[in-house]
């Protein structure tokens, strides 16, 4: 029966949605303006809130390695090692060679001389404070405390290794309050045309999630097996610790905004249905059934719902965008996965809104709405 | 007459003062609680920080070089120390409630059996006292990433930790004995930590002391401090600076002056900041401080525009009770006054009641997220009020205006 009635009224359907919001387009674009608001803050959330986690954790590779593999006791890398781990961290992190030798001074100090690929250590350490990186062959980049000892007046010096003796000037000398002050820093070709010496050390900075690290571990520890694969924990667990905290302290922020803008969507629609009960009285009054009512108001609803999510989607995406170049110098990539459960979770909101207080309405009847009590 | 009229107002349309009261509340709420984390975070997620251990090292003042290969000394002995004495007096620097912990070192070569080994004097959880203050501090604290298989030894025993690795070799296990320098010690657990200690063997700092021949030594000291993000004020050289700046410089947490207040305490001493821990925290700090801030501008102007949309809608409802009025006679300014004392009302009620549940809601997140409340400053009551006020009087006024503008003929009509 229900059917019956409807058809023929489908385009009377239309024109009361189009007609009601055009004429009280004011109270309308209040409200529609109350769901864009509420929609951009989802957006915003929710792409911050997915991107934030990637976003720090390249702040935390800053730390420096995250996985050391270190050779045998008193043994080294061949060539083959070196290439099976570069091969496995490939493109998802940094592999830093490291040999180390015991090296004397014309004087007779010992002083340890590290050899390695400058380019990937200042990429691996982007802590170290550096004056100025070695360009050219036999340059070598010192420590401070290394530096009062073996080059007070930043000259050439010259370095002795089981009787080869190496001539080397000072590019720049460089602090880290750690080991690294009281040591030597040589690229691998001269240090290995010098010493004879392989790599010991690999560092490695890798990215990713903590699943991502711990499979490259498990695979290092198979493609290696004579070496000791490590994770650095200092490194690894003080990043999962606070990833974790700033990650649920996003969550709460983002629920609390998000409830806020709904509780006023809902306040805003509220109000809007309360204001038109005239409406409803006289298409009640005339012969509109309540199911008529509801679906001509959730209709209503649901339109500007979808007009405010868009909108706010489209808003949301900005400032997310904006928050991370503000504060990360790179913008948060839109995603438009957020889209599905802003529109669902607008459509809802609105219809709570609007259905609620319409049922509240329906117990009154329209001659006393219409009297104005 | 105009107080009357204002609390007849309140009183009979309870549905909607409520409401708009609601809005108000929930708005001043999520401002305070949102406010109190974005000033709050930076202290929390420094104290996280901790977990990635010292961020300074305090080291003799000589200019001795460390010859030092993973877990092997080579450095002939001897030189200059810090003396164990000193230790309680960093209790009493300018920044002493910054110090979470500092673990003093002293590493003496062995031979277990009959290989060379590095052994590590230290404090693993050592109650000192300075003045008539007691504190805990050690590498427990310190180091949160070291875990060991068995106990930690009491700082008083002559019982050590086996770096995981050196056990492996020795086959040494936690309860069993180990032996150095022809002297066999009981091993309480096996430590592992992912670097060098996983070599070592860890001692109680008397124990490396009487093994070095060395009382009261300490080779180094490793502070954990909770820092400010270093600037380019940071970086200046305190000498160079005025004194008012001097002040301003010595009174700020940097990690730099932190260190310079440690090598003022400490005879003999040279400090600095491991850089590795130390800028690495102020950048991750300074980004998640800055995404919060942000977040909380975006939460402010979120709930600024909900509680304006919602105060223009409930205002607007109003226009034919605004009819009425003028249509007895209400000048413009007296139905204005009317409308935004009530306004003003509604946001002082929503906005005491929203900053009281706002503390409340900081305190709870702060304890389920850091596990220690996030305080609220009183400070910000009154701004979050004012924000409150500014807000409902924003969104009214457009309503107002128009309503107090309308022919009353029209708005009694509900032609409007």
């Amino acid at each position: 029966m229900n059917t019956r009635r409807r058809s023929p009224g489908t385009p009377m359907f239309l024109r009361m949605l189009a007609r009601a919001a055009f004429l009280r387009k004011r109270t309308a674009l209040s409200a529609l303006f109350a769901i864009i608001v509420a929609a951009a803050a989802s957006t915003a959330m929710l792409n911050l809130f997915v991107d934030v986690q990637s976003k720090l954790r390249k702040e935390f590779r800053g730390f420096g390695a995250n996985i050391v593999v270190e050779a045998k006791k008193g043994g080294s890398f061949a060539p083959d090692d070196l290439n099976r781990i570069n091969s496995a961290v490939a493109t998802h992190g940094v592999a830093v060679p490291f040999a180390y030798a015991v090296a004397h001074t014309t004087r007779g100090q010992a002083i340890v001389v590290a050899g390695t690929d400058l380019e990937l250590a200042r990429k691996l350490n982007p802590w170290w404070d550096v004056s100025s990186w070695p360009q050219g062959p036999a340059q070598a980049l010192v420590g401070v405390r290394a530096a009062k000892i073996i080059a007070p007046d930043g000259g050439p010096f010259a370095l002795t290794y089981q009787g080869r003796t190496i001539h080397l000037s000072s590019a720049g000398t460089v602090r880290t309050g750690a080991g690294e002050d009281s040591r030597l820093y040589l690229s691998l070709q001269d240090f290995q045309s010098w010493t004879g010496l392989q790599p010991s050390v690999v560092e490695i900075a890798a990215y990713g999630s903590v699943a991502e690290v711990t499979s490259l571990l498990s695979r290092l520890q198979h493609d290696l097996p004579g070496a000791g694969v490590n994770a650095v924990r200092q490194v690894t667990e003080g990043e999962a610790s606070i990833l974790g905290k700033t990650r649920s302290t996003l969550l709460w922020s983002a629920l609390l905004i998000v409830c806020t803008a709904a509780l006023c969507v809902l306040a805003t629609l509220t109000g809007w249905i309360f204001d038109r009960r005239r409406d409803f009285a006289i298409m009640k009054a005339i012969g509109g059934s309540d199911w008529l009512i509801a679906a001509f108001v959730a209709g209503e609803a649901a339109v500007l719902a979808c007009a405010g999510a868009l909108l706010g989607f489209v808003a949301g995406t900005g400032i997310a965008a904006w928050i991370g170049r503000v504060n990360f110098h790179a913008p948060v990539a839109p995603r438009l996965d957020a889209l599905p459960p802003v529109l669902i979770g607008c459509v809802l909101v609105t219809l709570i809104a609007t259905l609620l207080p319409l049922r509240l309405l329906r117990h009154i009847q329209p001659a006393m709405i219409l009297k104005g009590e | 007459m105009f107080v009357r009229l204002v609390y007849e107002s309140v009183r009979r349309q309870t549905r909607r003062k409520l409401l708009m009261a609601t809005a108000v509340t929930l708005g001043a709420a999520v401002a305070t609680a949102m406010i109190a984390i974005a000033t709050d975070i930076g202290d929390k997620i420094s104290h996280e920080l901790r977990a990635y251990g010292a961020n300074l090292v305090v080291t003799p003042a000589d200019d001795s070089l460390d010859v030092q290969i993973g877990s092997v000394d080579l450095k002939p002995r001897g030189g200059a120390y810090l003396s164990e004495a000193d230790l309680p007096k960093i209790k009493g620097i300018f920044w002493r409630n910054n110090i979470t912990g500092f673990t003093p070192e002293l590493s003496v070569n062995v031979k277990v059996g009959s290989a060379d080994a590095t052994l590590v004097g230290t404090y693993f959880a050592k109650t000192l006292k300075y003045g008539n203050q007691e504190f805990t501090t050690g590498a427990r604290k310190t180091f949160p990433w070291w875990k060991v298989n068995g106990a930690w030894p009491a700082d008083d025993s002559n019982q050590l930790l086996v770096g995981e690795r050196l056990a492996a070799e020795g086959g040494t296990k936690s309860g069993g004995k180990i032996q150095i320098n022809e002297t066999a010690y009981p091993v309480a657990g096996i430590v592992s930590s992912g670097s060098s200690e996983d070599e070592e063997i860890i001692a109680p700092l008397s124990v490396a002391q009487k093994l070095a021949g060395q009382p009261g030594a300490v080779g180094k000291l490793f502070v954990s401090a909770v820092t400010k993000p270093e600037d380019a004020f940071a970086r200046r050289n305190p000498d160079s600076l005025t004194p008012a700046d001097r002040d301003r410089w010595y009174c700020s947490p940097y990690p730099q002056s932190i260190a310079f207040q440690l090598q003022e305490v400490i005879p003999n001493s040279h400090a600095e900041q491991i850089r590795q821990v130390a800028q690495n925290e102020g950048n991750v700090l300074s980004r998640i401080e800055g995404l919060m801030l942000l977040i909380t501008l975006a939460a402010l102007f979120t709930s600024g525009l909900a509680v304006s949309a919602a105060m223009a809608t409930a205002m607007f409802e109003r226009r034919q009770e605004i009819g009425l009025m003028k249509a007895l006679g209400a000048g413009q300014f007296a139905l204005s006054a009317i409308f935004i004392t009530e306004s003003v009302l509604l946001a002082c009620v929503g906005g005491l009641v929203g900053f009281a549940g706002g503390a409340l809601l900081a305190r709870k997140l702060g304890q389920t997220i850091f596990g220690s409340a996030i305080a609220v400053e009183p400070v910000l009551l009154p701004l979050i009020l004012a924000i409150a006020i500014l807000v409902t009087f924003a969104g009214s006024a457009t309503a107002i205006r128009r309503a107090v503008k309308y022919d009353p003929v029209h708005a009694l009509k509900g032609e409007a």
